[in-house]
């Protein structure tokens, strides 16, 4: 209970311009670009209760499961003829091999009929084994490039992963913190999209020289809906 | 004097080995009665509880036993195998280990006694322990979670090869916590390897000294218990309420009006100890001393998230009788004796008689001479709470919580443990387990889950078998799968989890997280600091620091001035009213012949009540419901404590929802609860259109309750406790200690994972119950609902009632919760768009 007005202004999605085309931030942590049909999610972090689980930390193994059914909830919606997955797509080195069947078939199911790109990323180096789509180290389209970690000093249009973006503000004495889209105007960095994954702060050094501070958003993935916060009010 | 209790009779007074008696005598001491009793039980075989207050001789008694079998064990032959651990000691603090050390150290030199004694904590060097392992002492001094590590190793049998006598210090503190449950376990496992074992349990006095006493043995069969000596407390103590003509508050917990009483109070003395329920009072009271200490007393401050060095500092100082006066928390609770203190002062009010009486217990340990003991009440209610406590200590009444069930997350850092230490066979673990007292009562199949959690994680979804961490091997014997296993589980053991803490690091001012570092002052919560923007400044370690910033786990400050310092609030240390305290606060309350006894202040405001509106009965719940700027206000006096009322008001709040008053928000204190709503509920009572006794349903307790504690952070918070102490998440990697923060965010994670997936796992069914007792406190809730069926009073006002004005002085104060977060999202939005358009029309 509280004595604040609901966030009854809330949207789902928020539409901003990046790199000369219409970009949708969806609440749920994907991107879509309606002229280029295409979707892009990152970090899915596929079977990462397994990989911990290989390591001896017995964590639930109900996160591949949730993680694909929100990704069909968004491919559903959208229906993207392509789909970049932007890295780290498994956990780990086994984690497509070791993948059990129902999972690869409803994962196959999500990518019939659409364009799949799996973009390398640090968790994932090679193609995913066993699974259909395009593998690549990075991919160019229409001026957008989109590669797993964002490089310093990149021309502008750079669309990465990795980082695992959030953002926190704090009002009245209480700090939020939600996972974010970090953007620039001249780069953006996705949240990471897996049921088990956490967030580094936008203002953490690990992001130090990828972004204009003075131009930085952060769109905050709410429970409701999303959020544009000046960079100015992160903390 | 000598304080004698009768030998029970059975046993008689034993003859003590010649240098015992001599050493006495050459003291010009006797043995005390309650010392030969204890002996003489000992001696008949029997594990014993003892009940002393301070200064009565208790750690000499609880020693006697193995001293007096040391000293007439026969000398070990040449080409003998080493001896193993005689006497296990263990305590709660490390420091009453060292402490303990040092006192028997004396006597045992003295008698030129061939024993050796040694302690081995956390801080002992990895060589001394390699060396322990190999040459043990006679007489270990240890903790509940060294225990778990010995027991737990593969040469235990051996180690403990000779072990005759446990004795647990401190036991009523022990056995409250898990850290209990753990100890409970352990003594489970050296009774399996050694079922002669005898236990001596020394504490102070308890409400159910049996549960004490059943806890010492085996529970089987069901019920055994210990023996009991019981010796009677010394001079009552002479304790009084700080008299003052200033204004006592409406609220608040600083009682600033007393600090010029209290600082004369303490010039008056040698040394005075100063109590207080929680870190920012201390803080804030040693601040305030200071403020007025124009004779430059030597006051110091000593609380838990204090740098380690500091502390020492101050306990040597206090060893020395170098301190007038020092002002503590509850790390300061426990037996060690330290100085000469002469008075005690105790700021706020006790929270519980028994709390109290131990508190009192470190003034003065001659136990034959009265402690004095000065109580500061810092708002209203809390004098008629302190008058309670002193009638308490006078009747000698006892308020220690009930011991409860052992916790299923212990359990299962307990099951790793024993096959860390060698393959068990499942049915005698589970036969070892339940002679524990606090798990006497866990059935196979709960058992037989935990098993199942340790093994695979205990998922209905069976894909981690696999992965196992511990296996069964052809002969049935469940042993772990590989020794990365066993090491994980010696860095995790233990019970004891902090909240996510950053170092206080001082820094030169403006230099944030660029600075180099200078010393590190002490550990402050991150949920706090985190709250900070640089150039806040808040007060800890007695000083204002100016915040500077965060950077990876430290905090960068720099000194910093200014009176509006914040001080940092802890969710902790804040102890409920006990059960007992408050049923007397409610008979005073109904009773006006009793006010007499409270200053007159009080005792007008509580006329001023009956005046206006009405005083309930002691087992009458009042409800008020007034009108008060647009708002419509309903304010409840159960007197149950903080957490309970906590619950309370979010379960009342979505009952108010759904009648359709339009609740807006809640407050709670330990004395009554306020809601606010929208609409006239005092008119709604009165057409019927909302009915109170409804409302306070116990079935409040049910649909409500579970509907709304599982989004509640609450229970975020006690699932990661359950999740680092069962071992799914682990607090440290070898070589590498993993943050609080990502440790939290990663048990949240599994959380939401794991209720949306599998909501009957048994980790959940963990967390539930350690939320229900802790922080919801549902039992005393369920309690309060029950007494008051039939007995609720309602009083109609057309304002506020002055029994209302304290918990109104609340409202504003209290952060919001729950939903609020994405409201704050929203309006943070609204706001940097405000902006960015003040700023474009600036432009």
């Amino acid at each position: 209970m509280n004595s604040l007005a609901p966030a009854n202004d809330a949207s789902t999605a928020l539409t901003i311009a990046f790199g000369g085309a219409q970009a949708v931030c969806d609440r749920r942590g994907v991107l879509f670009f309606a002229a280029l049909d295409l979707l892009v999610v990152s970090d899915l972090h596929l079977e990462k209760g397994a990989a911990f689980a290989r390591r001896g930390r017995l964590l639930p193994p109900y996160d591949t499961a949730a993680t694909l059914k929100r990704l069909a909830g968004v491919i559903a919606d959208y229906d993207p003829g392509i789909v970049i997955s932007l890295g780290d797509s498994f956990h780990d080195h086994d984690g497509a091999a070791e993948m059990p069947a129902p999972f690869r078939e409803t994962l196959a199911g999500l990518m019939a009929k659409r364009d799949w790109y799996w973009i390398a990323g640090n968790h994932d180096p090679a193609p995913p084994a066993d699974l259909p789509g395009h593998s690549a180290q990075e991919i160019a389209i229409d001026g957008l490039v989109f590669r797993h970690e964002p490089v310093p000093g990149a021309a502008p249009g750079e669309i990465a992963g990795h980082l695992h973006p959030g953002a926190r503000i704090v009002r009245r004495g209480r700090s939020v913190r939600r996972a974010c889209f970090a953007c620039d105007g001249d780069r953006l960095i996705m949240p990471a999209f897996g049921s088990l994954t956490g967030t580094l702060n936008v203002l953490d050094r690990a992001f130090a020289g990828l972004f204009d501070r003075e131009r930085l958003t952060a769109y905050m993935l709410g429970g409701k809906g999303i959020y544009a916060i000046a960079g100015g009010m992160l903390r | 004097m000598e304080h004698r209790t009768p030998p029970i009779s059975g046993f008689a007074a034993p003859d003590l080995p010649a240098p015992f008696g001599e050493w006495f005598a050459t003291r010009g001491w006797q043995p005390r009665a309650h010392q030969l009793d204890l002996l003489a039980r000992t001696r008949a075989g029997r594990s014993a509880l003892l009940i002393a207050p301070t200064g009565a001789g208790k750690t000499l008694a609880g020693f006697l036993p193995a001293l007096t079998d040391l000293a007439g064990r026969p000398k070990a032959k040449p080409g003998e195998a080493r001896r193993g651990v005689h006497t296990l000691y263990i305590s709660p603090l490390k420091a009453l280990a060292v402490d303990i050390q040092r006192n028997l150290a004396m006597p045992v030199a003295e008698m030129s006694l061939p024993i050796t004694i040694e302690t081995r904590t956390g801080d002992t060097p990895s060589h001394k322990r390699q060396r322990q392992k190999h040459a043990p002492p006679d007489i270990l001094l240890t903790t509940p979670e060294q225990l778990a590590l010995l027991i737990a190793s593969p040469d235990a049998d051996r180690f403990f090869s000779d072990l005759r006598f446990v004795v647990l210090d401190e036991l009523h503190s022990l056995v409250i916590s898990k850290r209990g449950h753990l100890l409970s376990l352990g003594l489970a496992r050296l009774r399996a390897l050694r079922p002669a074992l005898q236990a001596i349990g020394l504490s102070a006095t308890v409400a159910e000294p049996e549960a004490l006493r059943r806890w010492l043995v085996p529970q089987d069969p069901p019920g055994a218990m210990a023996d009991i000596v019981t010796v009677a407390g010394g001079a009552k103590p002479d304790i009084s309420i700080l008299e003052t003509d200033d204004r006592v508050p409406w609220s608040g917990h600083s009682a600033r009006y007393a600090i010029p009483k209290v600082y004369e109070a303490i010039r008056a003395h040698r040394t005075t100890l100063l109590f207080v329920n929680t870190r920012s009072q201390a803080e804030l009271l040693f601040r305030e001393l200071w403020r007025i200490n124009d004779d430059n007393l030597p006051i110091a401050l000593h609380h838990g998230s204090l740098d380690v060095g500091q502390r020492r500092k101050v306990e040597k100082a206090m060893e020395t009788n170098s301190l007038r006066a020092i002002v503590a928390t509850s790390t300061l609770d426990l037996g060690i004796d330290w100085g000469d203190v002469d008075l005690v002062v105790h700021v706020g009010a006790p929270k519980g008689a028994s709390r109290l009486a131990q508190r009192i217990g470190r003034s003065n340990h001659r136990m034959d001479e009265p402690s004095r003991a000065i109580l500061v009440p810092a708002n209203r209610f809390e004098v008629m709470e302190c008058r309670a406590a002193l009638e308490a200590n006078y009747l000698g009444a006892q308020d220690t919580p009930p011991l409860v069930e052992g916790a299923l997350d212990v359990l299962a850092q307990h099951v790793l443990g024993a096959a860390c230490a060698a393959p068990f066979d499942a049915d005698r673990l589970h036969a070892e387990i339940v002679s524990a007292a606090p798990y006497a009562a866990l059935d196979r199949p709960t058992f037989d889950r935990i098993v199942d959690f340790v093994a695979t994680g205990g998922y209905a979804l069976k894909s981690y078998e696999r992965y196992a961490r511990i296996r069964r091997t052809k002969e049935g014997l469940w042993r772990v799968s590989n020794p990365r296993v066993a090491q994980q589980y010696r860095l995790n053991v233990g019970t004891i989890v902090e909240a996510p803490m950053l170092n206080i690091r001082m820094t030169r001012r403006g230099r944030g997280g660029a600075a180099r570092g200078g010393p590190v002052l002490g550990k402050v919560e991150e949920y706090f600091l985190e709250t900070l923007s640089p150039g806040d400044t808040f007060l800890f370690s007695g000083r204002v620091l100016r915040f500077e910033g965060i950077r990876e786990n430290e905090c960068y400050v720099s000194t910093g001035t200014g009176e509006d310092a914040m001080v940092p609030s802890y969710a902790g240390g804040k102890f409920p009213l006990s059960t007992y305290l408050a049923g007397e606060v409610r008979a005073m309350l109904a009773d006006p012949k009793r006010w007499k006894t409270l200053p007159s202040q009080v005792s007008e405001w509580l006329a001023l009540q009956r005046d206006k509106s009405v005083l309930p009965r002691r087992e009458d719940l009042l409800v008020e419901t007034f009108p008060r700027g647009n708002r419509h206000y309903m304010v409840l006096y159960p007197f149950e404590g903080r957490l309970a009322h906590q619950t309370l008001g979010m379960l009342l709040t979505r009952r108010l929802e759904r009648a359709g008053t339009h609740p807006l928000g809640f407050v709670a204190s330990d004395y009554a609860i306020a809601v606010w709503s929208l609409n006239d509920m005092s008119a709604m009572l009165r057409d019927g259109s909302l009915g109170l006794a409804a409302l306070l349903d116990e079935d409040m307790l049910g649909d409500d309750l579970e509907a709304w504690i599982a989004d509640s952070w609450l229970l975020k918070r006690t699932f990661r406790n359950c999740a680092l102490i069962s071992g799914l998440v682990e607090k440290r990697h070898p070589g590498q200690e993993k943050s609080g923060r990502q440790v939290t965010v990663s048990a949240d994670l599994i959380y939401d994972v794991l209720r949306a997936h599998e909501p009957d796992h048994i980790l959940l069914r963990a967390t539930w119950a350690d939320a229900a007792l802790g922080l919801l406190d549902v039992r005393r809730l369920g309690e309060m609902l029950s007494r008051v069926r039939g007995r609720i009073v309602h009083k109609s006002l057309d304002r506020i009632s002055p029994l209302a004005v304290p918990i109104m002085l609340e409202i504003g104060k209290e952060a919001v919760a729950g939903d609020a977060n994405e409201a704050l999202l929203g309006e943070a939005s609204r706001l940097s768009g405000e902006e960015l358009m003040q700023e474009a029309m600036d432009g």
